[in-house]
Formats: C-alpha cells, sequence, structure tokens
C-alpha cells in the first residue's frame, strides 16, 4: 500500500480581478510514494513543483484528479476533497510541510520555534530545547543567536531554522520545497545526512531541490513535472 | 461537534417572503428590493469543532460582527437553529439555543461561551472592581466560595499580565490595553468551551496587539477552547486561525483552511480582499 497516490492530477487557476483569465497550474501529474522512500518532483520553473506540494497540503485547492493518503491502519482519504477538520487533523499528526521560507510569529526565539514541534508531540519543554539546541548547532547557527527571534536572522540563517523546525519531529510524511536553495555546500549535505536518517525511520518524503547534486544524493525516484512520468534510471 | 448553526438569518425591518432569496453576495446587496429590510445574515450554515478556531472575515456591513451577536445571543436571530453539544432536553433532543428559554441561556452564557468585545466597556462593568467583574463571571459559573474566587481572579490576572495588586482598582483606572486584558480575563474565568472575539485588538496599539494576540493563542493552546474571531486584519486571520469563512452581503461565500483562503482564493470577492492586502 503506498502512503500517497496522486492520479490525474490537474489545478486551474482562476483570477477574476483580471476578467476570470484562467491560468494553467500543472495538468495530469500522477506519481505516489512509499513509507521510507524519497520522491523528487523536477522540471524547469514554472512547471508546478511547488504548487502540487501546496495541493497535497491542501494550500492550494485541487481542479480535478485525487490524492489519496492512505492512514496506517489501512484507512484511506483523499485530500483532494475532504473536509477541512480532516485536513487539520492530517496536518497535526500526519503531513509536515518545509516551505523556502520562515513564516513565524515574531518574539519567540530560535530554541523555542525549533522546540515547539517536539513539544506539541509530548516531549517535556527542557528536553524538547536540548535537542532544539543540538539541532541548531549541528546545522552551523551560532550559539548567541540560540535565544533571538529568527526574524532577525540572515536568509541562510532563516531557512536552517526553518529546516530544524521542520524536522526536529518528523510526522509520516514530509513535504519539501527547496528547502536548501539559499545554503551552502557544506550545510546543503548535512540537511541530506539529516534527511536520509528521517528517511531510515520510514518517512515517505516528497521534495523539490534545485541543487541536482542534493536531488540525486536523497532521492529514490525522480518525477520529471514536464515529460509527467518517472525520469529513468541512467538519468538519475 | 462543539457548535452547528442551521440557516440562521436576521432581518432588519418587516421582512417578506422573498427576503432571503433577494439578496445576497450575487445580488450585490443587503436590502430587499420588495420590502425595503435588511437581511444582516443571510442563511447561514456553519460547524466548529472541538478546539478549531475558526476566523470570520469581510468588508464592514457584510454580516460578520452580527452573526456572532447573534451566536452569543446579544441579539435575537429572525429564524434558524443552533446546536451546542451536549446542550439537550429531557428527552436527549438537541436544544435549538435560538429559542431556548432564559434559563437556558444563562446557563450557556455563564458556562459554555464567552465574548471578547471590541470595546471593553461592552464586556465589563465599570461598577465593579477588576477583580470583582472577574469573580462576578466565576461566581456565575458556580463557584461560591470566596478563597477559590479570588485564587482563581488572581491566577487569571496573572495570565494576563494584569499586576495582581491591582485586582481591587476599578477598570476605569486601566489603560485600554489592561482594560482589553481584564475582558479576556473575566471571559477565560467561567472556563468557556467557546470563546467568540469582536475584533479584539482593533484599536490598539501595535505592540499591545502583539501581546494580546500572543497572550490568546497560548491560552487557547492551553486550555483548548474552540474560538470564532472576527476581524478584518488578515494577518491576525492567518496567524491566528485554523479555518476561515468570507461574508459578504450577509452571506458566506467562501469557507477554507485559512492558509488556502489566502493563497488560493477562489471567490471573486475573496480574491479582491487579498489581493488587497498592502
Amino acid at each position: 500500500m503506498y502512503k500517497i497516490e496522486i492520479k490525474n492530477l490537474s489545478k486551474t487557476f482562476t483570477v477574476h480581478t483580471q476578467g476570470g483569465i484562467e491560468i494553467r497550474g500543472y495538468e495530469n501529474i500522477n506519481f505516489e510514494v512509499n513509507n521510507g522512500e524519497f520522491i523528487s518532483l523536477f522540471g524547469p520553473s514554472g512547471m508546478g513543483k511547488s504548487s502540487v506540494l501546496k495541493a497535497l497540503y491542501r494550500t492550494y485547492t485541487t481542479t480535478s484528479g485525487d490524492i489519496l493518503f492512505n492512514f496506517d491502519n489501512g484507512e484511506q482519504v483523499n485530500i483532494a476533497t475532504c473536509d477541512e477538520s480532516t485536513i487539520l487533523n492530517i496536518r497535526k499528526n500526519h503531513i509536515g510541510y518545509v516551505s523556502q521560507f520562515l513564516q513565524i510569529l515574531p518574539r519567540i526565539s530560535a530554541v523555542n520555534i525549533v522546540a515547539n514541534p517536539l513539544i506539541e508531540k509530548g516531549e517535556s519543554e527542557t528536553a524538547s530545547q536540548d535537542k532544539a539546541r543540538e539541532l541548531l548547532s549541528y546545522l552551523s547557527i551560532k550559539e548567541e543567536l540560540f535565544d533571538v527571534s529568527p526574524l532577525t536572522f540572515s536568509g541562510g540563517e532563516q531557512q536552517r531554522v526553518n529546516i530544524a523546525k521542520g524536522i526536529i519531529a518528523p510526522k509520516s510524511v514530509l513535504l519539501l520545497d527547496e528547502p536548501t536553495a539559499s545554503l551552502d555546500k557544506i550545510n546543503t549535505m548535512k540537511v541530506i545526512e539529516k534527511l536520509l536518517e528521517i528517511k531510515k525511520q520510514g518517512v515517505a518524503m516528497i521534495g523539490i531541490f534545485h541543487d541536482t547534486e542534493a536531488m540525486n544524493a536523497i532521492s529514490d525516484k525522480i518525477y520529471d513535472m514536464k515529460e509527467r512520468c518517472y525520469a529513468n534510471d541512467n538519468q538519475k | 461537534m462543539v457548535m452547528e448553526l442551521k440557516d440562521i438569518y436576521k432581518i432588519y425591518g418587516s421582512g417578506c417572503d422573498a427576503c432571503l432569496n433577494s439578496t445576497g453576495a450575487e445580488f450585490g446587496s443587503s436590502i430587499c428590493p420588495h420590502c425595503g429590510s435588511v437581511v444582516a445574515v443571510n442563511n447561514i450554515n456553519l460547524h466548529l469543532k472541538k478546539g478549531e478556531i475558526l476566523g470570520i472575515v469581510g468588508e464592514s456591513g457584510s454580516g460578520k460582527s452580527t452573526l456572532l451577536r447573534l451566536i452569543y445571543q446579544d441579539e435575537k436571530a429572525s429564524g434558524g437553529i443552533l446546536h451546542l453539544d451536549n446542550l439537550v432536553d429531557e428527552l436527549g433532543l438537541y436544544i435549538n439555543l435560538l429559542e431556548a428559554d432564559e434559563n437556558v441561556l444563562a446557563f450557556v452564557r455563564d458556562k459554555i461561551m464567552s465574548m471578547i468585545y471590541q470595546n471593553p466597556m461592552l464586556g465589563l462593568n465599570y461598577q465593579f472592581s477588576a477583580g470583582g467583574n472577574i469573580a462576578e463571571k466565576i461566581i456565575m459559573s458556580g463557584e461560591k466560595k470566596y478563597g477559590e474566587i479570588r485564587e482563581r481572579a488572581l491566577y487569571f490576572l496573572e495570565k494576563t499580565e494584569i499586576p495582581t495588586e491591582r485586582i481591587d482598582d476599578y477598570p476605569d483606572r486601566f489603560s485600554g490595553g489592561q482594560q482589553q486584558r481584564i475582558q479576556i480575563s473575566k471571559a477565560l474565568s467561567c472556563n468557556p468551551k467557546i470563546l467568540l472575539l469582536d475584533e479584539p485588538t482593533t484599536g490598539l496599539d501595535l505592540s499591545v496587539q502583539a501581546k494580546i494576540l500572543d497572550l490568546i493563542k497560548v491560552l487557547q493552546k492551553e486550555i483548548g477552547f474552540a474560538m470564532i474571531i472576527v476581524s478584518h486584519d488578515l494577518g491576525v486571520i492567518k496567524h491566528l486561525t485554523d479555518i476561515c469563512i468570507v461574508m459578504k452581503n450577509g452571506e458566506i461565500v467562501e469557507y477554507g483552511l485559512s492558509d488556502q483562503i489566502l493563497e488560493d482564493p477562489q471567490h471573486p470577492y475573496t480574491q479582491i480582499l487579498v489581493s488587497s492586502v498592502l
């Protein structure tokens, strides 16, 4: 049983403020991902890679097609059509999303932002904060920044805080939208190291990378958004 | 389910049979062309689950505050059904709160629902001290022991960062932001299952606004009440709510996850609303 199956997924944006013109997001996308598998979405910008991820998280509505999410107990939910309460539950317990940008409330320190997902999962505050510090140091965030709000950080630092927050308490599915876009080689590879660890724990992952080396290091399958099929193995 | 609304509407004026079908977003008007009545809220259907946070956005005059007042029974709805979790009669059937008697209403307002108004003057009694205001709510919710009441009042004042030594000061001795926090203490002191907020931070300066929103968020996580918040500030909606409805001319024109409403709005009016953010 796949963890997530995407079937004939299409998205059209209707822009009413521009006289109702229709913009094609993507069309007829089909792929599936297993537990402990990493699939990369690949293709030039504008092909709808991020939009597909947003549809999987229901930040975007789906025009047609199915996003079938299989729970461990065998139940199945279509994320494209299920009600809002169901998707809130799925977001809370099953699917995590790491965007390119850190979106947080101001006034909260880096450590607390990263520790929060663990606390929500039920770990004690002090243990969570210790783990958060550990992960932040691993991603080369300077210790003097730990207790400062990340909104004052540089772009690369913010992105590392964002990743730390996204992977510290992985759920069964992780969506990654260019999580390493503004990182240098060393830190990119450190992130990949961590993602490999999480993959081993059985987390199903769908991601977008611009860096092909990073993509090849982590991916089990690569889905070509332009050709709308899996890229063949020698390309990988 | 914590709360369910079915076909709730409110008409100001004489009203006629055609009112509901002749007004709304597709007509761009809340005024009935046949009888001239104003349909402030038009056939609202909504449900709220435990711990969910619902936002209501829309231009002024769209009926969002009226809807909140109809739920809290500050105003009587013209028709519809409002069910609350566990609010049943002797036969085990749901009571329609819109038609409930005074006893039931008092019970609901004392123990199940609390409202926080934009203007603290509506939520506080200025003849009572800060502590007295909170105590009033605690007493109504069933607690009769003085020591216990005082302790709980102090607890909530501390939670809302009001200096506890000022418990016996009157509300008008406090700043606007502090009065708002006293109102929040009062509203939360009866351990409500549903908290209604009508523009709770509009008109406060930015730093106080931020503090109050942080506070509401922390308390919601800690206590776990469901919440309906009316705001025209999309930033508040984005950071505070899970689900959001967009109202226009008394109707719901869009319902969805808050991030979906903001990033992929479907209805023409929502697209205008979202694209108007500076």
